[in-house]
C-alpha cells in the first residue's frame, strides 16, 4: 500500500486527475474480493510474486501483481487477469502459478486449461471483456474493481476519483448539488426506490444545523452481496458520495453501518477513511472549502431488520436494532432526534458518477422512471453466478439468457425471484420484462436491493416460497404483532402444505394472512413478508393445488408428498443403496430386486442418487 | 384559541390541543380506538398495532398550494394505508375512519394473533374481568380462529421476577408497557426483553429480581394477566371484589389508593383487603403508588394484632373490658392533671389528633402535647408560604424551578420523587442542596453537596446570593443556582431533615421562606405552583401541625399564651418523674429510641395496633382500628386534606382512635363522644379556620380527569383507578390571601467535627412497626447498616460486612457495614435503625463487633 497522501493539493488532482484510464504499466490483477479469497486467492498472489522474483521478472519489466476488489465472477475464482492484455485465467491454483509465469508473461502463449470456457458453445475465451458474463454488463460502479488496489487511494485518484467532491465544493452550490441528483432521476438503492435527490431536499429544508448522513451497508439479504463488493473494491467512490451528500445537506458528520460479517469490507473501509482523512477529504475544511464532515464506522452485528433505517439509527444509538414507526421520517427526526438522510451504498456510489458525468449522462441510461445501472447478485439454477451491473431497463432474458448464460443441465427456466425476501417471483411468461422499479412492482415483484435467485423446474415454488418465509419469520424482531405471530402463522401453513396436510381454504387463508400482516405491519419488513408467498400463489396456483388435492408435489421435492421406489426392471440388486439407507428400509438380496420400504423411508434421496442404473424413481 | 386543531373521527368533528394523538383526540368524543401498546402516561411505540386507522389529509393543489374540493364541495382527501392511532398527531382537517371494513380486518387480525399464542386461561386469571385483551376481544374479535392450535407457544406461567411480582410468560402480549414505565416514569431499566421475535420475553437484569419501589404499577397497567402480585395473583376474581377509596397512610405524599376486598371462607368468614391499587388523582399521584403503599398493608389483618384492652395487674399485661380500661386511664389522668403529658403519632387521622389535644387541653387542662417524634420543624412556616392552593407538580415546566434540601426523596417520599424527576424532564431547573448524592441528581441542573454539619450554612449563603443581583460566575454551582432559583417563574421548594436537628430543620424552613419571599420580578409564595413543601415523617404531619399537637400551638395555629412541654422534655420528664402520667398514641418511643424505659412514670398508656416495645411497659394498652377499618382525613404535605373510607370491620374489639380519646374524654368531664367521624370533623372544621369550607362531601367531591383511565377503558378494564370518592381540598397558606413578613431565622453553629461525622437517612422500607409484619415485603427490609465510601473504611480501617457498633450520644446499635463507592467520601449513613437514634449530624464512635465473614473466607 502506498503511503495515503498527504493533504492534497487541488492542482494535483486535477492533474492527476485523467479519465477512466486503463493503466498501461503490465499487471497482474488477482482477485481480492471475499469469494476469491475463500478459494485461495490470497496464495495465489503471493506466489505470483515469488515467481516473478525467481524468473528476475521484477528486474527487467516493471510488473505490478495487485490484489483488486470482486470481479463479480467469483463462481470462477481466483480470477487472474493481465493487463493490458486483458487474458483472463479461472480457477487459478498456486500450481499454476509458475506456468503462467513462464509460458504467458514470458513466452506470451495462452494457457487453454485456465481460459473461460463458455457452456453454451464450448469456446474457449480469453479476453475478460469477451466472456459473456461481463459482455452484456454495463460496468458504472463496479469498473474500478477489478482494476485498482482498494488499500490505495492514489489508485482511486488516479481513475479520476474524488473529481466530484472537488468540482462540488469549487463550483456548485448545495442546492445545486440537489438538482444535479434530482435530474438524474437516481433512486435509492436500498429497496423502496425513493427518489434520492428528493430525500436530500426533505433533509436539508429540516431545520437545524446538526445533522446527520448514514450510509447503510448493513446488506441483509440472504446471498446478496452487491454493497459488500463494493466497499471491499472500492470504498472511496462511497466516501466521495457521502461527502457530496454531506455537502448538499449541510451535514457534518456521517455514519457507515456495516455489517461485523464482512471483516475485509471493515478493514478497507477503515483504511479508506483514514486516507481520505489524512488526504484532507474529510475533517475539518475539506479542500479549503470551509466545509467540515467526517465519517464513522459502526459495525451492525447481524440482525436482518438492522437494514431498517428506523433500526438502524437505534441501533447505531446503540439501542435494540428494532425499528419505529414512521413519521417522524429520519428526515425529521432521524439519528439521535436530528434529521438524518440514510441512503444504500450503491445509491451513494452512484452520485459521483453523477457529478463527475453529468446528470444527463446517468439519466441517459435506463427507463423514463428508472435511470442508471442496478447491481444484482445473480445466483440458484444459472449459469453464470455472480455480480452483474445492468442498464436499467434490460430484460429479464437478457439478465438470465445472456449474462447468466441461462438455466444450467438444459432444464426449464421457472421463476426470477427478485428483491430477496421482500420480493416476488416471476414466472417464465413474464421473462421479457423490463428491470425498472414499477415493471417489477406491478408484477408483484420489487426491485429490492438486488438480490436476484433462478429457479429452474426442478423447483418446488411452495417449498421456494416457504424458504423465504422462514427467513423473514426468523429475522423479525417480534415488536410488533402482525408481523411476530402472523409470519409464524403463515410459516407453518406452508410447511403443513409442503409435509402434504395441506387443507381446502389454505390458500385463501394464506392470501388473507398476507394481505394482513402487509397491512398491519409496523416496518418494511413485515409489510413485505408476505410477498413471496403471495406472488407465487399468483403465478403458481396450481402448484400449491397439487400439494393440496391431489397430495403431489409437482417437482418431487416436499417430503411429505414423494415416495421412492425400486424399477424392477433396472435394479441390478448391486445392494449399495441397501447399504447406504440411513434408515434401514431398503430390503433385497445380492442380485435380486430391491424394495423399499415407504414406512421407513425418510425421503433422504440417497438411493436416488447413488443408484447408477436409475432403478430409483421418485413419485 | 390557534393551539386547537379540528378534525373529524367517524364523521364527528372535534377540536383538541396541537399536538394530541389520534387515539386521544378519539377518547374526547367517546369513540374507542382499542389500544394495547398504547399508555397516555408512556411515549407511544406504535407495535402491538390494534389502534390502526385510516388516516386522510386534505389535499393541496401542487401549484397554488389550494385545498382541492369535491364536487360537492367537501374537501378532497387522500388516505394512505393504515396507520396507527396511538403514533400520529392530529393536524388540522384530518379525517379519521375507526370502523371502515379495513379498519376493522386489521383490528380483527391483530386480535386473532394475539389470542393464538394466549393461553386462554381467563377463568383463572386475575385480570380476567378487568382484562383489555378480554374486553377488546369481545368487542372487536373476530369469535374464532383459522390459526393451528399446535403453533401455540407452551412456555413457563410462573415465573418469579423477584419475591413481588410474577411473570405469566404465556399471557405476555410483549406490548412493553412494563419495560417503558420502568424506563421512561422511574429511571428503573431493571426488567427488558430477551431474545426477539417470537421467543421475546421479559426478564429481570437486578439482584434481587425486579428490584424496584414501583415494580407494582406494571401489573395495574399490564393489560393482560401477564404480571401479577405475589399477594394478590390466583387470590380472587375481580367481580368479587368490593372497592373502598383509601388514602396510602405510609408518607406525606397521601397517594390516593382503592383497596379491593372481598369477605372470604380462608379468611375465616372475614372481609379483608385483598389488594391496593391506585386510584387516580392526577394532582397527587396521578394513577402511581409506590410499592409500600400497594404491599405494606398485610399489617391490618395480622394475627398479632391487638384485639381487646389490656390492663396491667401483678405485673402482667390481661385482658379488660373497654369500660374497665376507660375508666381507668380517665381516673389516672385526671389524678395527675397538669403532670400528665400526651404523644401522638404524625399517622393518625385529623379526627384523632383534634380529639387527642382537646382531651388534654379541655378535658385535663394539660398542655404537655407534642408528636412523639418531631423530626422536622417549619408547619407554622408552612402555614404561610405553603405552596399554594390549585398547585399540581405536573403543570411545572420550563422557565420553572424546584429546589430539594436536605431530603432523599426517593426514599422518604417515592411519588414526589417520580414527579419531581419528570418536572425535571420536562425542563424543571432542579437545584438539589443535600448532603450526600442522591438518586435525584441524575436529573439535577445543579447539585450542591454540602460538608456535614454545614447544611444551615449553605442554604443561608444561597439565600444571600439569590438576594443579590450578581451575573454569577458559573463555576460557582450554589451562585448559579441561585440565579436559576430566583429567576424562575414558579418555584417549589421541598426541604427534609436529614442531617438537621429539629430546630436546624425549623431555622431551614424560615430561610426557605424567606427565599421563597424574595420578590425579583415572580411571586414564589400564595400561588399555586410557589411555596414550600415539607418533606414530613408521616402521612398526617401535616395534620398534626393543623390540629395544634404542638406544645406552642393549638388547632390552626393559634399561638399558645403558655407554651406546654415538647417532646424532649417530656421523655425528660418521664424519666426523672415530672410528668407523672403518659398517653402514647400511634407511637413507639421506646421502639425508635427516644425513650429508654418508662423512667419514673406512675402511668402509662399506649393506644396502638400491635403490642409495641412501648406498649409491652405501660399499664393499658388500650387496642385501636387500623385506617383500614374506619374512616377519616389526612392532610398532605402539599396541605390536602384526603378522606378515606373504611374498607373491612374492626379487628377483634378495635376502635377508632378519636372514639377511644373521646371516650376516654367523656370520663373526663367533656361532651359525648360524636357519633360519627364526620361528626368530629365538622367539629375541627369550626375550630381550624384553614379548614373551614371543608367537610366530608365536599372532600368527596370529584371531577373529571384525563387522561381517562377509569371505567370499562381501554387502558385498563377495571375500577380500581375510578376515582368517584374524593379528590380532596387543599387549604390556603396564609400568603394566598394576604402579605407575609419574612421569618427571623435563629443562628445556629455550625458543627466541625473531629472524626467522621454520621448522619441518619430514612429507607423506605426501613424495619418498623408496620413493615416488619407485613410479610410480602420482608425481604426488602432495611437492617441496621452503615454505609460510608471505601476511603472512610480504609481511614475506620473497616471493610464491607463486618458488624459494627455505632455509638452516638451514649446510644448504641449495631450495624452492618456497607462499603460503597457511591457513598459521599467523610460522612456516615446509618439507616434502618428506629427513626430517633440520631438526631442531626453526629459525632459517632465506629468499633467492629464481628469481622466480615467475606474477610475471613
Ligand atoms: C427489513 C428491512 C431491511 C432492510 N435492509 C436494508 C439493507 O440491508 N440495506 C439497505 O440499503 N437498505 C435496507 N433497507 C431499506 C432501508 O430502510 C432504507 O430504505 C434504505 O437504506 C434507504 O436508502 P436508499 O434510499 O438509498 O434506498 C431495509 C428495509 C427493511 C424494511
Ligand atoms: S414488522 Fe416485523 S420486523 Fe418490523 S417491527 Fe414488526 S415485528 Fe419487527
Ligand atoms: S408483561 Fe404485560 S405489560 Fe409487560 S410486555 Fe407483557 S403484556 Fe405488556
Ligand atoms: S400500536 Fe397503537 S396501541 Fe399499540
Amino acid at each position: 500500500m502506498a503511503e495515503p497522501t498527504a493533504t492534497l493539493d487541488l492542482s494535483e488532482l486535477r492533474r492527476r486527475a485523467r479519465p477512466q484510464d486503463i493503466p498501461q504499466v503490465p499487471t497482474i490483477t488477482i482477485c481480492g474480493g471475499t469469494g476469491c479469497r475463500v478459494y485461495g486467492s490470497e496464495m495465489v498472489a503471493d506466489r505470483f510474486r515469488q515467481e516473478l522474483d525467481a524468473a528476475g521478472c521484477q528486474a527487467t519489466v516493471e510488473l505490478q501483481v495487485k490484489s483488486t476488489g470482486c470481479h463479480g465472477f467469483c463462481e470462477q475464482g481466483p480470477l487472474v487477469v493481465l493487463r493490458p492484455s486483458e487474458i483472463m485465467y479461472v480457477h487459478v491454483k498456486p500450481k499454476d502459478v509458475p506456468e503462467i509465469v513462464q509460458r504467458t508473461i514470458i513466452a506470451g502463449e495462452l494457457i487453454d486449461r485456465l481460459l473461460y470456457v463458455d457452456p453454451d458453445s464450448g469456446d474457449h475465451i480469453s479476453r475478460e471483456p469477451d466472456v459473456p458474463f461481463y459482455k452484456h454488463q454495463q460496468r458504472l460502479i463496479l469498473n474500478l474493481n477489478g482494476l485498482i488496489d482498494p488499500l490505495d487511494i492514489n489508485e482511486y485518484i488516479n481513475m479520476g476519483g474524488y473529481r466530484a467532491i472537488h468540482h462540488c465544493l469549487g463550483e456548485l452550490t448545495p442546492p445545486m448539488v440537489i438538482d444535479t441528483v434530482k435530474r438524474s432521476g437516481l433512486r435509492g438503492r436500498g429497496g423502496a426506490g425513493f427518489p434520492t435527490g428528493l430525500k436530500w431536499e426533505l433533509c436539508r429544508n429540516q431545520p437545524g444545523d446538526l445533522k446527520y448522513v448514514i450510509c447503510n451497508a448493513d446488506e441483509g439479504d440472504p446471498g446478496a452481496y452487491m454493497d459488500r463488493s463494493i466497499i471491499e473494491g472500492n470504498p472511496h467512490r462511497v466516501l466521495e458520495g457521502m461527502i457530496i451528500g454531506a455537502y448538499a445537506m449541510g451535514a457534518r458528520r456521517g455514519y457507515v453501518y456495516i455489517r461485523a460479517e464482512y471483516p475485509l469490507a471493515v478493514k478497507h473501509l477503515r483504511a479508506a477513511v483514514a486516507q481520505a482523512r489524512a488526504a484532507g477529504f474529510l475533517g475539518r475544511n475539506i479542500l479549503g472549502s470551509g466545509f467540515d464532515f467526517d465519517i464513522d464506522i459502526t459495525l451492525g452485528s447481524g440482525a436482518f431488520v438492522c437494514g431498517e433505517e428506523t433500526a438502524l439509527m437505534a441501533s447505531i444509538e446503540g439501542r435494540t436494532g428494532e425499528p419505529r414507526p414512521r413519521p417522524p421520517f429520519p428526515a425529521q427526526r432521524g439519528l439521535w432526534g436530528r434529521p438524518t438522510n440514510i441512503n444504500n451504498v450503491k445509491s451513494w456510489a452512484s452520485v459521483p458518477i453523477i457529478i463527475d458525468r453529468g446528470p444527463e449522462f446517468f439519466a441517459s441510461i435506463g427507463t423514463p422512471s428508472s435511470k442508471g445501472t442496478m447491481i444484482f447478485s445473480l445466483v440458484g439454477n444459472i449459469n453464470n453466478t455472480g455480480l452483474v451491473e445492468v442498464p436499467m431497463g434490460i430484460t429479464l432474458r437478457q439478465l438470465v439468457e445472456d449474462i447468466g448464460g441461462g438455466v444450467p443441465g438444459g432444464k426449464q427456466f421457472k421463476a426470477a425471484q427478485i428483491g430477496g425476501p421482500s420480493g416476488g417471483c416471476i414466472p417464465p411468461e413474464h421473462l421479457d420484462v423490463q428491470i425498472d422499479y414499477d415493471s417489477l412492482r406491478s408484477l408483484g415483484a420489487i426491485m429490492g436491493s438486488g438480490g436476484l435467485v433462478i429457479a429452474d423446474e426442478d423447483t418446488c415454488m411452495v417449498d421456494f416460497a416457504r424458504f423465504f418465509m422462514a427467513f423473514t419469520q426468523e429475522e423479525s424482531c417480534g415488536k410488533c404483532v402482525p408481523c411476530r405471530i402472523g409470519t409464524k402463522a403463515m410459516l407453518s401453513t406452508l410447511e403443513r402444505i409442503c409435509d402434504g396436510k395441506g387443507q381446502p381454504g389454505d390458500l385463501e387463508y394464506l392470501t388473507e394472512l398476507g394481505n394482513e400482516i402487509k397491512s398491519a405491519s409496523l416496518c418494511g419488513l413485515g409489510q413485505t413478508a408476505p410477498n413471496p408467498v403471495l406472488s407465487t400463489l399468483r403465478y403458481f396456483r396450481e402448484e400449491y393445488q397439487a400439494h393440496i388435492h391431489q397430495g403431489r408435489c409437482p417437482a418431487k421435492v416436499c417430503k411429505g408428498l414423494i415416495s421412492y421406489s425400486v424399477l424392477e426392471e433396472n435394479c441390478t440388486g448391486c445392494m449399495v443403496c441397501l447399504r447406504s439407507c440411513p434408515t434401514g428400509a431398503i430390503q433385497g438380496a445380492k442380485r435380486e430386486v430391491h424394495h423399499i420400504d415407504a414406512e421407513k423411508c425418510n425421503r433422504c434421496g440417497t438411493c436416488f442418487s447413488l443408484c447408477k442404473f436409475d432403478a430409483v424413481q421418485v413419485v | 384559541m390557534s393551539d386547537l386543531v379540528t378534525l373529524t373521527i367517524d364523521g364527528v368533528e372535534v377540536s383538541v390541543p396541537k399536538g394530541t394523538l389520534v387515539a386521544d383526540a378519539a377518547k374526547k368524543i367517546q369513540i374507542d380506538i382499542p389500544v394495547f401498546c398504547y399508555h397516555p402516561k408512556l411515549e407511544p411505540v406504535g407495535m402491538c398495532r390494534v389502534c390502526l386507522v385510516e388516516i386522510g389529509l386534505p389535499m393541496r393543489d401542487r401549484a397554488t398550494g389550494e385545498l382541492l374540493k369535491n364536487e360537492d364541495g367537501s374537501p378532497k382527501l387522500s388516505f394512505r394505508g393504515l396507520q396507527t392511532g396511538c403514533t400520529v398527531a392530529v393536524s388540522e382537517g384530518m379525517a379519521v375512519r375507526t370502523a371502515s371494513q379495513p379498519v376493522k380486518e386489521a383490528r380483527g387480525a391483530v386480535l386473532e394473533f394475539l389470542l393464538s399464542s394466549h393461553p386462554l386461561d381467563c377463568p383463572v386469571c386475575d385480570k380476567g374481568g378487568e382484562c383489555p385483551l378480554q374486553n377488546l376481544t369481545m368487542a372487536h374479535g373476530k369469535g374464532t380462529s383459522r390459526m393451528a392450535f399446535n403453533d401455540k407457544l407452551k412456555i413457563a406461567k410462573h415465573v418469579p421476577l423477584g419475591e413481588l411480582i410474577y411473570l405469566d410468560r404465556e399471557r405476555c402480549i410483549q406490548c412493553a408497557r412494563c419495560i417503558r414505565f420502568q424506563e421512561e416514569i422511574v429511571d428503573d431499566p431493571v426488567i427488558r426483553f430477551h431474545n426477539r421475535g417470537r421467543s421475546l420475553e421479559i426478564v429481570t437484569m437486578s439482584e434481587p429480581g425486579f428490584d424496584s419501589y414501583w415494580s407494582g404499577n406494571t401489573t395495574d397497567i399490564c393489560p393482560v394477566g401477564a404480571l401479577t402480585t405475589s399477594d394478590f395473583r390466583f387470590g380472587a376474581r375481580p367481580w368479587e371484589l368490593t372497592p373502598a377509596a383509601s388514602i396510602c397512610p405510609h408518607c406525606p405524599v397521601g397517594c390516593n389508593t382503592t383497596m379491593s376486598t372481598r369477605r372470604e371462607a380462608i379468611s375465616g368468614g372475614r372481609k379483608v383487603i385483598k389488594r391496593i391499587m391506585p386510584r387516580q388523582n392526577e394532582a397527587v399521584n396521578e394513577i402511581w403508588i409506590c410499592d409500600k403503599g400497594r404491599f405494606v398493608h398485610h399489617f391490618a389483618d395480622s394475627a398479632q394484632r391487638l384485639t381487646t384492652p389490656l390492663i396491667r395487674k401483678d405485673g402482667q399485661l390481661v385482658e379488660a373490658s373497654w369500660d374497665e380500661a376507660l375508666d381507668l386511664v380517665a381516673g389516672q389522668l385526671q389524678k395527675h392533671k397538669s403532670a400528665a403529658a400526651g404523644l401522638a403519632s404524625g399517622r393518625l387521622s385529623n379526627e384523632d389528633l383534634f380529639q387527642f389535644q382537646k382531651l388534654f387541653r379541655k378535658g385535663l387542662g394539660s398542655r404537655n402535647i407534642d408528636l412523639a417524634n418531631r423530626q422536622l420543624g417549619g408547619g407554622e412556616i408552612v402555614a404561610q408560604v405553603g405552596v399554594g392552593s390549585g398547585t399540581n407538580l405536573k403543570d411545572l415546566g420550563k422557565g420553572d424551578a424546584i429546589l430539594v434540601v436536605a431530603s432523599d426523596l426517593h426514599e422518604e417520599a417515592p411519588l414526589w420523587w417520580m414527579r419531581v424527576k419528570q418536572a425535571a424532564e420536562r425542563g424543571v431547573s432542579l437545584v438539589l442542596v443535600n448532603g450526600r448524592r442522591t438518586r435525584l441528581d441524575k436529573f439535577a441542573a445543579h447539585t450542591v453537596n454540602y460538608e456535614p454539619g454545614q447544611g444551615l450554612m449553605t442554604i443561608r449563603r444561597l439565600f444571600g446570593l439569590a438576594q443579590v443581583e450578581t451575573e454569577s460566575t458559573r463555576d460557582d454551582q450554589l451562585a448559579a443556582a441561585a440565579e436559576k432559583l430566583i429567576k424562575a417563574e414558579n418555584l417549589v421548594a421541598f426541604y427534609g431533615s436529614e442531617g438537621l436537628t429539629f430546630d436546624e430543620s425549623d431555622a431551614l424552613a424560615k430561610l426557605l421562606g424567606n427565599l421563597l419571599l424574595i420578590k425579583n420580578g415572580h411571586n414564589h409564595t400564595g400561588r399555586a405552583n410557589n411555596g414550600l413543601i415539607p418533606v414530613w415523617p408521616h402521612s398526617n404531619s401535616q395534620g398534626a401541625w393543623d390540629m395544634g399537637i404542638h406544645p406552642a400551638y393549638g388547632p390552626g395555629y393559634a399561638a399558645l399564651e403558655t407554651p406546654g412541654l415538647g417532646a424532649a422534655q417530656i421523655y425528660a420528664g418521664a424519666a426523672s418523674g415530672d410528668i407523672e402520667a403518659l398517653y402514647v398514641v400511634g407511637a413507639d418511643p421506646v421502639g425508635d429510641g427516644l425513650m429508654a424505659d418508662r423512667g419514673k412514670l406512675s402511668f402509662l398508656v399506649v393506644q396502638e395496633l400491635f403490642l409495641t416495645e412501648t406498649a409491652a411497659l405501660a399499664d393499658v394498652v388500650l387496642p385501636a382500628q387500623s385506617w383500614a377499618e374506619r374512616e377519616g382525613t389526612y392532610t398532605n404535605g402539599e396541605r390536602r386534606v384526603q378522606r378515606y373510607y373504611p374498607a373491612i370491620p374492626a379487628y377483634g374489639d378495635s376502635r377508632p382512635d378519636w372514639q377511644i380519646l373521646a371516650q376516654v374524654g367523656e370520663r373526663a368531664g367533656l361532651e359525648k363522644p360524636a357519633f360519627a367521624a364526620s361528626l368530629m370533623f365538622k367539629e375541627i372544621a369550626k375550630a381550624v379556620t384553614q379548614y373551614k369550607h371543608m367537610d366530608y362531601r365536599s372532600l368527596a367531591q370529584v371531577e373529571k380527569q384525563w387522561p381517562d383511565v377509569g371505567g370499562d377503558d381501554l387502558y385498563y378494564g377495571g375500577n380500581a383507578y375510578e376515582n368517584g370518592s374524593g379528590l380532596g381540598q387543599q387549604w390556603m397558606a396564609a400568603a394566598e390571601s394576604g402579605a407575609v413578613e419574612r421569618f427571623e431565622a435563629p443562628d445556629i453553629e455550625p458543627n466541625s467535627f473531629e472524626s467522621l461525622p454520621l448522619i441518619q437517612t430514612r429507607a423506605l422500607y426501613a424495619s418498623g412497626t408496620l413493615t416488619n409484619i407485613s410479610k410480602v415485603i420482608e425481604a426488602r427490609l432495611v437492617s441496621p447498616t452503615l454505609t460510608v465510601s471505601p476511603a472512610d473504611a480504609a481511614r475506620l480501617e473497616l471493610s464491607d460486612g463486618d458488624v459494627v457498633d455505632v455509638a452516638v450520644n451514649g446510644a448504641s446499635v449495631q450495624a452492618k457495614l456497607s462499603v460503597s463507592k457511591y457513598a459521599t467520601v467523610g460522612l456516615a449513613q446509618l439507616s434502618g435503625v428506629g427513626s430517633g437514634f440520631v438526631s442531626g449530624t453526629a459525632a459517632a464512635e465506629f468499633n467492629r463487633v464481628v469481622e466480615s465473614e467475606k474477610e475471613l473466607a
